[in-house]
């Protein structure tokens, strides 16, 4: 541990430190542009000039090495004057134009030129003008503003994995660019907006749309994925404008996935923003008044073991606890969440959490994905075990699935259930790979589960896990991974099928005369038979509401405070921003309502007492942001049988990334990425005759 | 960018049988290396088979494909030297120093010469100015695809270029008869032999 003193203070600091971290780790700010911790370093920008002692020149700190006794200056007039010259040259070519650049008011460059800048140029000459680039629907290029300090360019190949972006020529004409003109394929590409320090990089949905200092910023949970994605959502008046990352290093780190950031457009389309009753064949608009009295009428009138309902993909955990406590006192015990079918079994939270948690990803060195396209169903996440493979070169990969590219070397092992039953045999080649690693993770996926023989293929991948000593007392390595924000708070309540109830299957197949579906679009509507009475609640007129016979409006995840639990068991709070549309109402209130009606009210008029109750039904819920690690309990086994393993292929998730729920169904930048980014892998290039 | 072309590239079987030795120069898994040969591989194929000597991007991803290098890393080495054509030349690509040097010694009127062939015979020349490519010695100089051409004036110029219409193959080198780059009109000094030289150090 080196010794060093930073403008007269003395401290030890990490051997490995640069002085620019030394220079932190003492308090001491230092400008940088190119320099980012999560990213390698550059050295280009010249920014981060400081003194040291016995150099006889300014040093780039982000890239020096601390050495013993170093003696470090950060402010003196030298530096002081260094970083002047340095932001001389960087505005040479800079435009200047910031009342009509939209990073304007967080920009690093602006801030640094508040301390650094000249007030006038010395420059005469016709700056540089680079043309604009294409990097499709999701990030505005303003190239002419960049400061060549390749974070993007970094970000993308080291982190998201998907080299896209250069620097191609040299000098004067060096350009950033992806050369092909066709959008990046990244799931993280929206994070080169954050990380760009000037405005060349922008997000183009929100081109032109606010100044940051307009906007009301709140702290909330994503609900795009399971990953529990820390975010900020920014809004103004009644509209969310924009969503960013907050740091959380457990969870996400400061990424955010391009659905999450971009799909919030389709929160102002389709909403449900009063409610609907179904007549003579169509709806019809209603008064909350004849809706509740209709649904009440119908939840009187039916046999309580003839009511169900099923939870969706991005339900908080308020909601569904309500709807569970009113199924309950109807008398009926048909409830799940579990809209895909996948076999969970929520008794137990070992046997349906990412057990390893996600911070327990960076002591993993070999992975088996069974049933899961990690890039797109958990993208930050999936970045996470990327790294693992760049920082360990004996890192072993295996998918079984439909073949993907998950942005890292990783063998594709076959797509169906005999290519998990080879992997039974310990003498496989991947599976004693996989007993050779010190703590391999084995990662399962919902397709995987969602199988008629979904717990025979748990089971099997118990078993694997067992075998290559990934259930172990130090080493819990056997993960459920899921991919809706919430399942696991869902199963966390027990919202699954209490004693003699019917799961969704059985629900969907005629189970029930009355259904109630909170949010859930994503079962097979056309298998429901006709004469099932279906109460929709939720914000979207998607697939639900279509079928809906009732539809009681609710909130989305930007407009109630709520509750959701992530991937890894990981109970976060989210808060309201905005509310919701029209005669849209929170959730639970709406359950609550519906409960006096039917004179069986919930014992909660609060939020709070709702909570409260929610802790009672499970501790986890009384402790939020909390993970802790399970040890695997002795004698735990699954309840299939690995040998009733079906060969039938898995398959994907979803379609396309970009499309997978209500909102990003209704966003038309998401409609875009899919017609812009995905289709053709390399799209043909213009004609063009040779000169 | 004006390189983009829908044509589709291959290896044809002579720059293939050349492949495996240029990547066996390079250690294994460090094959990217080799991106610099394999371009310039492309570049010969093309001047070979079509006149034209340049890389056009289908080929740029067809060597990432082969290195099993990201293609955008193929591209910025491909745009960072200009001695890969990122546009079709010539059959005869003139590039003409203007770097001090030849200027002062007359690169002017070599300029001149070449900017006339490119006008009145577009179909055989291309041009572009270079900086110093390193014999100005013999300055000013021309090089004409790989080979260099000293000593010029305008008027011997336009005489190589005529050859080169014709069909010629001027011999390469200095114009004006210089012994690579030894003095003009012979040796000035070494005149002694210095087999028989005595070094009159002995101690
Ligand atoms: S576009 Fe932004 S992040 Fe990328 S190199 Fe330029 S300034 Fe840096
Ligand atoms: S931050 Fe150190 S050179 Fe850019
Ligand atoms: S200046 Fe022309 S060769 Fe050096």
């Amino acid at each position: 541990m080196p010794k060093v003193t930073v403008d007269g203070i003395e401290l030890e600091v990490p051997n490995g430190f640069t002085v620019l971290q030394a220079a932190e780790a003492a308090g001491k700010e230092i400008p940088r542009f190119c320099y980012h911790d999560r990213l390698s370093i550059a050295g280009n920008c010249r920014m981060c000039l400081v003194e040291i002692e016995k150099m006889p020149k300014p040093v780039a700190s982000c890239g020096q090495p601390v050495g013993e006794g170093m003696v470090i200056f950060t402010d003196t007039e030298k530096v002081r004057q260094s970083r002047r010259n340095v932001m001389e040259f960087l505005l040479i070519n800079h435009p200047l134009d910031c009342p009509i650049c939209d990073q304007g008011g967080e920009c690093d460059l602006q801030d640094e030129a508040v301390g650094y800048g000249r007030d006038h140029t010395r420059y005469h000459e016709n700056k540089r003008a680079v043309t604009d680039k294409n990097f499709g629907p999701l990030v505005k290029t303003v190239m002419t503003r960049c400061i060549q300090c390749t974070r993007c360019v970094r970000f993308l190949s080291e982190v998201a994995g998907v080299p896209e972006l250069g620097a191609t020529s040299r000098g004067e004409t060096m350009e950033i660019t992806n050369y092909v003109e066709r959008g990046l394929t990244s799931e993280l590409s929206g994070n080169i907006i954050d990380l760009c320090p000037v405005g060349a990089l922008t997000a183009k949905p929100y081109a032109f749309v606010a100044r940051t200092w307009e906007l009301r910023k709140t702290d909330s949970i994503d609900v795009f994925d399971a990953v529990g994605t820390n975010i900020r959502i920014d809004a103004r008046g009644s509209e969310v404008l924009r969503v960013l990352p907050r740091i959380n290093d457990a969870v996400n780190e400061e990424w955010l996935a391009d659905k999450s950031r971009f799909a919030i457009d389709g929160l102002k389309r389709k909403r449900l923003d009063r409610p609907w009753i179904r007549q003579n064949g169509k709806l019809q608009p209603a008064t909350w008044d004849a809706a509740l009295s209709a649904v009440v009428a119908r939840l009187n009138g039916a046999e309580p073991g003839r009511i169900g309902a099923i939870a969706g993909n991005l339900c908080d955990a308020e909601s569904m606890m309500a709807l569970k406590d009113l199924l309950v006192g109807l008398g009926s015990p048909n409830f799940d969440c579990r809209q895909d079918g996948a076999v969970l079994d929520a008794g137990n939270r070992a046997l349906y959490l990412f057990n390893t948690t996600i911070e327990g990803i960076d002591e993993a060195d070999a992975v088996l994905f069974v049933g899961v396209d990690p890039r797109r169903e958990a993208p930050v996440l999936n970045a996470r075990i990327r790294r693992r493979w760049v920082e360990n070169t004996g890192f072993v990969a295996g998918l079984i699935g439909p073949y993907a590219d998950i942005t890292y070397g990783c063998t594709h092992l076959g797509e169906d259930g005999a290519a998990l039953r080879a992997l039974l045999d310990p003498a496989h080649e991947f599976t004693v790979k996989l007993a050779a690693a010190k703590k391999p993770l084995v990662i399962i996926g919902q397709q995987a589960l969602a199988r008629p023989d979904g717990a025979a293929v748990f089971a099997a991948c118990w078993q694997i896990a067992e075998a290559a000593g990934a259930l172990t007392a130090d080493w819990q390595g056997f993960n459920v991974l899921h991919n809706a924000a919430a399942r696991v708070g869902g199963l966390d309540l027990g919202f699954v099928p209490a004693d003699g109830g019917k799961d969704v299957a059985g629900m969907v197949a005629g189970g029930v005369d009355v259904l109630w579906l909170l949010g859930a679009d994503e079962i097979d509507m056309a298998a429901l038979p006709p004469d099932v009475f279906v109460i929709y609640q939720g914000h979207h007129g998607d697939r639900g509401a279509a079928r809906a016979d009732i539809i009681l409006p609710g909130a989305a995840y930007t407009e109630k405070p709520g509750t959701y639990v992530n991937t890894e068991g990981r109970m976060q709070l989210a808060q309201r921003a905005i509310f919701p549309p029209g005669e849209a109402r929170e959730d639970w209130t709406i359950l609550r309502a519906v409960s006096a009606l039917v004179s069986k009210p919930l014992p909660y008029d609060d939020i709070e007492a709702l909570r409260q109750r929610m802790g009672e039904a499970n501790p986890v819920f009384a402790s939020p942001d909390t993970v802790r690690r399970i040890a695997p309990q002795v004698g735990l086994t699954p309840k299939g049988d690995s040998g009733q393993l079906s060969d039938a292929k898995f398959t994907a998730a979803f379609a396309t990334y970009y499309q997978t729920d209500p909102i990003s169904r209704a966003s038309p930048t998401m409609a875009k990425c899919v017609t812009d980014i995905l289709p053709p892998a390399m799209p043909a290039p213009v004609q063009q005759a040779a000169e | 960018m004006n390189d983009m072309t829908t044509e589709t590239f291959s290896f044809d079987d002579v720059s293939e049988a050349k492949i495996p030795g240029i990547i066996a120069k390079y250690p294994a898994g460090r094959q990217a290396s080799a991106v610099m040969p394999l371009l310039d591989l492309v570049q010969r194929q093309m001047a070979r088979l079509t006149d034209h000597a340049w890389v056009p991007r289908a080929a740029m991803d067809v060597v990432a494909d082969r290195l099993a290098m990201p293609r955008m890393r193929v591209y910025e080495v491909a745009t960072f030297y200009t001695m890969f054509h990122l546009k079709p030349v010539q059959k005869f690509h003139l590039q003409v120093c203007t770097t001090t040097p030849c200027w002062l010694r007359g690169s002017d009127a070599v300029l001149d010469a070449c900017r006339h062939a490119v006008a009145t015979h577009g179909d055989m020349f291309s041009m572009e100015e270079l900086e110093c490519v390193g014999a100005c010695v013999n300055a000013p100089v021309l090089v004409i695809n790989d080979d260099y051409y000293e000593d010029l004036d305008g008027a011997r110029t336009e005489a190589l270029l005529e050859a080169f219409r014709r069909g010629d193959a001027p011999k390469p080198g200095s114009t004006i008869g210089r012994q690579n780059s030894a003095p003009e009109g012979g040796r000035t000094t070494l005149f002694a032999d210095v087999t028989k030289h005595d070094t009159g150090a002995d101690s």
